[in-house]
């Protein structure tokens, strides 16, 4: 009886022993309390506070089919298009390896968006969170890059076409614009030589820098804290030991909350991956069953649906200006409107954070400007007709004029005072 | 006290001598500059990589084409064939010649105006140095995709007034049979004309011209 008491305690100590001893050597308990056991989020975190978590998780499960990919893909312009065939019918799984990357992606950027869209909401870059914010938004133009150079790797007749045109983009820039082309691709057309550059940047480069702002998003984060979804802040209220009255550990509550969305999100996640990979054209495209060949457009070219969008907004661009053509103005007008979130911080000029604060001049131009984004979004898969252009120009305006004229309408309208403590709501 | 120890706060700028800090502001701005310099130096070989190789250079060498068995109102190709870019080869009819002779309010720049687009010999209605035969880059010149032939006169679909010429299916850019583009299209430019010459009556080399062979 004695001994298993003693025994019982050993376990324990021989722990503590091992903690102290790392402690003394590297900040663990230190770094877990920071960024797990102490760290509060508040308690009415609702839906759209899952996000972030939720990019983690795919982020990690591009990274590690990515690399099983990697093993069997060869980037090469004979062998690629051949090696994608191969890891879908000859490699044991390879074909879930591929259709959980490929989906992936889709899934990667669908949470951006959503995760997004909640910092809009809930003006989550609002001061003191501006380079949260601008980690961000950098993190979304690397993931746009990783998938345009992805994207290429199959060497399918989409893969191909796709990468001749938006390479041509830079092409539209005065003076410099041909020149650029050609270092960009390394060739005189997209060859296999910006296959093999565009593999490189997208499982060496990309990734490190991906992985490198999402570390620096989160410390970011972890030293600013979570918005509340009613702009309450947590911090003003503390029990006496320091903790905030309406927040909640990371560790064990706001992880266990989070596995619970994971397991909801990976039952949608799987039922696409198993039963509608190609999602009837739009994860995977039709055109890019076929080889790429360099003689052969095809009939529709349309990127992946994620960057439809800014697609129809460059298109949208017809009009040439002070004597340069309206190709570079479209390149201007798509950079534009991918760079143009980065300024929010300095836009919003409300007293309040939360769209739940504010007036309807804010949740109008908010709503026009998720409208325009989806109509932009489907113009951009459409073939380009007078009418779709037409379109793509008023959602475009609608896209910029929910920026552009921010510092006027959040100052003019009225605003209700955010709550003291969290609501429930 | 050294002044290595500035960064540690112990000796602030503010705490040296006149003379002192200005020595350290110039050993300061004299280190950036050369590790700057050394920066740029180490970036070129990187950027320099980047450049076509000379494999991708020797790829892109002229090309010979037999022409003899291109009827009127036909094309050749797209053929890969100069530096791996689809070109199109073209004989016309009389009647197409002389609809592109006719004045044509339609076209963005119908008198060839912009100097990089062809070769001097290729500034004139058809583009081309014989009349008949048209050669051109099939790219379009918006974003790079290859416009289709449509060479019959007849209503199509993306025009119920068309004359014959190239349609890119991409984003809708029509030009001419001489490669000339329609106004109020995204494309902004005429189809290039690369150089090229005949060696004889059928044979024609693209890639190369008398200036640059």
């Amino acid at each position: 009886m004695e001994q298993t008491q003693q025994a019982k305690r050993a376990i324990p100590r021989l722990w503590g022993g091992l903690v102290d001893w790392v402690d003394d050597r590297f900040p663990a308990t230190e770094t877990w309390n920071y960024h797990l056991a102490k760290y509060y989020a508040p308690k009415n975190h609702n839906f759209w506070y899952l996000m972030g978590w939720l990019a983690m998780v795919i982020l990690v499960n591009q990274l590690l089919t990515g690399i099983w990919l990697t093993m069997s893909y060869v980037p090469s312009g004979d062998g690629a298009f051949a090696s994608v065939e191969y890891i879908m019918r000859d490699v044991e799984f390879g074909w879930l390896l591929r259709y959980l990357h490929s989906t992936g992606a889709s899934a990667f950027f669908l949470i951006v968006y959503l995760h997004m869209f909640r910092g809009l909401m809930y003006g989550s870059y609002r001061k003191p969170r501006e380079l949260l914010w601008l980690i961000g938004m950098a993190i979304y133009l690397v993931l746009m890059a990783e998938g345009f150079f992805g994207y290429l790797l199959p060497w399918g007749n989409m893969s191909y076409w796709a990468a001749q045109v938006i390479v041509s983009l830079f092409g539209a820039i005065p003076y410099i614009g041909p020149d650029l082309m050609e270092w960009i691709r390394g060739d005189f057309l997209v060859s296999e030589i910006t296959l093999n550059r565009f593999f490189a940047l997208h499982v060496v480069a990309l990734p490190l820098a991906l992985v490198g702002l999402v570390f620096i998003h989160i410390v970011a984060l972890h030293h600013v804290g979570s918005t509340a979804p009613d702009g309450a802040d947590i911090k003003k209220h503390k029990d006496a030991t320091g903790k905030p009255l309406d927040g909640i550990p990371f560790w064990p509550y706001t992880v266990t909350h989070d596995v619970h969305a994971t397991v909801v999100f990976l039952f949608i996640f799987c039922a696409a991956v198993f039963y509608a990979p190609e999602m009837g054209g739009y994860f995977l495209e039709k055109p890019n069953f076929e080889m790429a060949n360099p003689l052969k457009t095809p009939e529709h070219i349309v990127p992946v649906w994620y960057y439809t969008p800014f697609y129809a907004m460059l298109r949208a661009a017809t009009y040439p200006l002070f004597g340069v053509p309206a190709k570079f103005w479209g390149l201007v007008v798509m950079f534009g409107a991918i760079a143009i979130p980065a300024l929010l911080p300095w836009l919003d000029r409300s007293p309040v954070a939360s769209i739940r604060s504010k007036a309807l001049a804010s949740k109008w131009m908010l709503g026009l400007f998720v409208v325009s984004f989806l109509i932009l979004g489907y113009l951009g898969i459409t073939p380009p007709s007078p009418v779709a252009t037409a379109a793509a120009q008023i959602c475009t305006v609608l896209y910029f004029a929910y920026f552009v004229l921010m510092p006027w309408y959040t100052r003019v309208e009225k605003t209700k005072p955010p709550p003291d403590r969290v609501t429930m709501r | 006290m050294s002044t290595e120890s500035a960064v540690g706060g112990e000796t602030p700028s503010a705490a040296l001598s006149p003379a002192n800090r200005q020595r350290r502001y110039f050993l300061i701005a004299a280190t950036a500059t050369v590790g700057g310099v050394g920066a740029v130096g180490a970036a070129i070989p990187f950027v320099q990589s980047w450049m076509p190789s000379a494999k991708a250079r020797a790829a892109g060498a002229p090309v010979t084409l037999d022409i003899g068995k291109l009827r009127p109102g036909e094309m050749l190709g797209p053929i890969p064939a100069w530096r791996g870019k689809p070109v199109f080869v073209v004989r016309r009819s009389d009647e197409a010649l002389e609809r592109l002779q006719q004045a044509n309010p339609n076209l963005a720049d119908p008198e060839s105006g912009n100097p990089e687009m062809q070769p001097d010999y290729a500034r004139n209605p058809w583009r081309s140095r014989r009349p008949e035969i048209g050669i051109y880059l099939g790219l379009c010149t918006h974003l790079g995709c290859s416009p289709k032939f449509y060479g019959m006169v007849q209503p199509e679909s993306f025009d119920a007034n068309w004359q014959g010429g190239f349609f890119c299916p991409c984003h809708g850019s029509r030009f001419d049979l001489a490669g000339r583009v329609v106004k109020a299209v995204p494309a902004p430019d005429n189809l290039e004309v690369p150089p090229y010459r005949f060696a004889s009556e059928n044979t024609v080399v693209i890639g190369e011209d008398e200036e640059t062979a």
